[in-house]
């Protein structure tokens, strides 16, 4: 997703003067292209997040559209005060991008992991909130909210996830999701870099005779509405999937929605990571093995809920 | 990238009698203001009036009339706890009327005990969490070398002591050095006081200068109450070096009233009745 991310950004940069690229110190050679470019538009902000986001702020109030950009944990919690108060109250439009989603950088151990992060920026006022589910996706939210005026939260992956989209996504809109495949038994709700394991366990259900409607549920924030209430009406099961915390993620925000619009809260199951932070070294297939968020666990957990 | 020419002006003496004048008259007002909301920080506010007067009443060029003008200078209060000298900056200098200062904490108005963001004219960042400024100031600063346009406005951010505290404020002091930020100028209201303690008792300031110096900016100490000599210090901003430039202004705080300055009560207490007509009485104000 990150290439994508850099790709596409150098693209925007093309179009667009008033885009500047600010990074913590990361993505060594990344933005070579977008540098060589635009080299009056890219600052390397160094291990500098408050910094780098007070100043993302100050550029946007006179008309630029910075974009932030460093691993997950440190562009979003290290810097959630000047994220809140710089960026969101402001309502100016700044983009803040990162790298690691959940479990991405798993082996980086607990300090580079971020499954609280849609907890703390999905109660930001005016802030747009997206978990893209592949490349393409990157590269629609990325054009989709740089063309907005107000600030947005883009969650990616790492690199090399399987690319889920056939091409670009000529239709994408923030708030809108999207159905990948069809199905009649149960509903799955993915945000983010789950959509591999949803795609998958959607086969794996077809296979047990299950049938599986797979959506790309890509913006915690605002909610697809619509869709939800679509699939809860419609499906016996709606199960959410996302790489973070069962507390205040893209499920919460789901639970929430049903809760305050009355529907049947019995339908709906969450999939996420529990309230502990993960010690143990190893990839992320590793730890989500060890959390139950492969797809075949998935596909198990929802034949024995069905059942 | 391009670099901000520094400004030439005009050899422009300040009226030191009118801005000693105009601050007593700014001085009188935020006292009354503390006194009739109950609104603490006066003291905070007293201690920076002098560097407010020379910036609005001589040093800045501004227009307000035209608060969002592309070229107008940036003054941002980093030290937002002094939102009562900087509104009754702004409604003495003309951005808002005066009548607009008595909403000041009012259920329903647009004066909160901090400034807010996108309400009034004239406030360019909304502050009161300390260590924000200087960081948006950097954006300021910085957007006139990435829009390219010859744009040659300076970007003033004034800190109070307590806040040099923040790790944010160091993060953009050696991120301004580092990109050159000519156009961009740090006071220091340095009245020696955080809300309940002495500054160097709490973290270690001192030497302040030395540190800014160290930090890759011009620095320089001066009488934050010296009105001329603000005046003059701020107006020569870029001062033709490559760096950013740091006031380190001397102030007492609750400067101007006998019975305020130097005592830290007055970070919190508001005046009575009696404590104004006596203040405004040293004050010479009518």
């Amino acid at each position: 997703m990150r290439n994508a991310f850099a790709d596409e950004l150098t693209k925007l940069g093309d179009d667009d003067e008033r885009v500047v690229m600010l990074s913590g110190d990361i993505g060594n050679r990344l933005f070579d292209k977008f540098k060589d470019k635009h080299p009056t538009r890219f600052f390397n902000c160094g291990v500098a997040e408050a910094n780098m986001t007070g100043l993302a702020a100050g550029l946007a109030m006179n008309g630029l559209r910075p974009v932030t950009y460093t691993i997950t944990p440190f562009v979003t919690t290290r810097c959630l005060e000047q994220i809140r108060t710089d960026v969101c109250y402001h309502d100016v439009p700044v983009t803040v991008v990162a790298v690691g989603a959940g479990l991405a950088y798993a082996g980086l151990g607990p300090t580079h992991h971020a499954c609280e992060d849609i907890a703390f920026l999905r109660a930001l006022p005016n802030l747009v909130v997206i978990s893209p589910g592949d490349a393409w996706e990157v590269r629609a939210a990325l054009r989709a909210v740089m063309k907005q005026e107000h600030p947005a939260y883009i969650r990616m992956g790492k690199k090399g996830e399987p690319k889920i989209h056939q091409g670009p996504i000529e239709n994408f809109q923030i708030g809108k999701a999207i159905t990948i495949a069809e199905g009649r038994d149960v509903c799955l709700l993915s945000h983010g870099n789950m959509l591999p394991e949803a795609v998958e366990a959607g086969k794996l259900l077809e296979a047990k005779g299950k049938s599986a409607r797979v959506v790309s549920f890509h913006t915690a924030k605002p909610l697809d509405e619509a869709c939800i209430a679509e699939a809860l009406n419609k499906f016996k099961l709606v199960v959410t999937l996302e790489e973070h915390s069962l507390i205040g993620g893209f499920g919460s925000a789901v639970a929430e929605w049903t809760v305050d619009n009355g529907c049947d809260t019995r339908k709906l199951m969450r999939i996420g990571t529990p309230d502990k932070f993960f010690k143990e070294s190893g990839e992320q297939e590793h730890a989500r093995e060890r959390l139950g968020l492969t797809a075949h666990q998935i596909a198990d957990r929802v034949i024995a809920k069905l059942s | 990238m391009n670099q901000i020419s520094p400004i030439s002006r005009k050899a422009n003496t300040p009226d030191v009698a009118f801005l000693r004048k105009q601050a007593a008259e700014l001085r009188g007002e935020v006292i009354g203001m503390s006194h009739k909301t109950g609104s603490a920080h006066l003291a905070s506010c007293l201690s920076c009036i002098d560097i407010l007067t020379a910036a609005y009443w001589h040093a800045l060029n501004i227009d307000p009339a035209k608060p969002t003008d592309d070229g107008r200078d940036r003054f941002i209060l980093s030290k937002g706890h002094a939102a009562m000298a900087i509104y009754a900056t702004l409604a003495h200098r003309g951005y808002f009327p005066r009548d607009l200062l008595e909403t000041y904490t009012k259920d329903g108005g647009k004066l909160a005990e901090h400034p807010p963001a996108n309400m009034l004219p004239g406030i360019e960042a909304a502050t009161g969490s300390l260590g924000h400024g200087l960081p948006i100031a950097n954006g300021h600063a910085l957007s006139a070398k990435v829009k390219d346009k010859g744009a040659n406005y300076r970007v003033f951010a004034l800190m109070s002591d307590g806040e040099c505290n923040e790790g944010s404020v160091w993060e953009a002091a050696m991120f301004a050095s580092a990109q050159k930020l000519a156009n961009l100028c740090v006071i220091v209201d340095y009245n020696k006081w955080q809300a309940t303690a002495r500054s160097n008792e709490t973290l270690q300031l001192s030497p302040l200068r030395e540190k800014w110096e160290s930090f890759g900016w011009d620095a320089y100490e001066i009488d934050g109450h010296d009105i001329g000599a603000v005046a003059t210090a701020l107006a020569d901003v870029p001062n033709g070096s490559s760096k950013p430039v740091a006031f380190i202004a001397n102030t007492v705080k609750g400067k101007g009233v006998s019975f305020m300055e130097d005592d830290n009560n007055w970070h919190y207490r508001a005046p009575t009745a009696e404590e104004v007509v006596k203040a405004r009485q040293e004050l010479g104000l009518s």
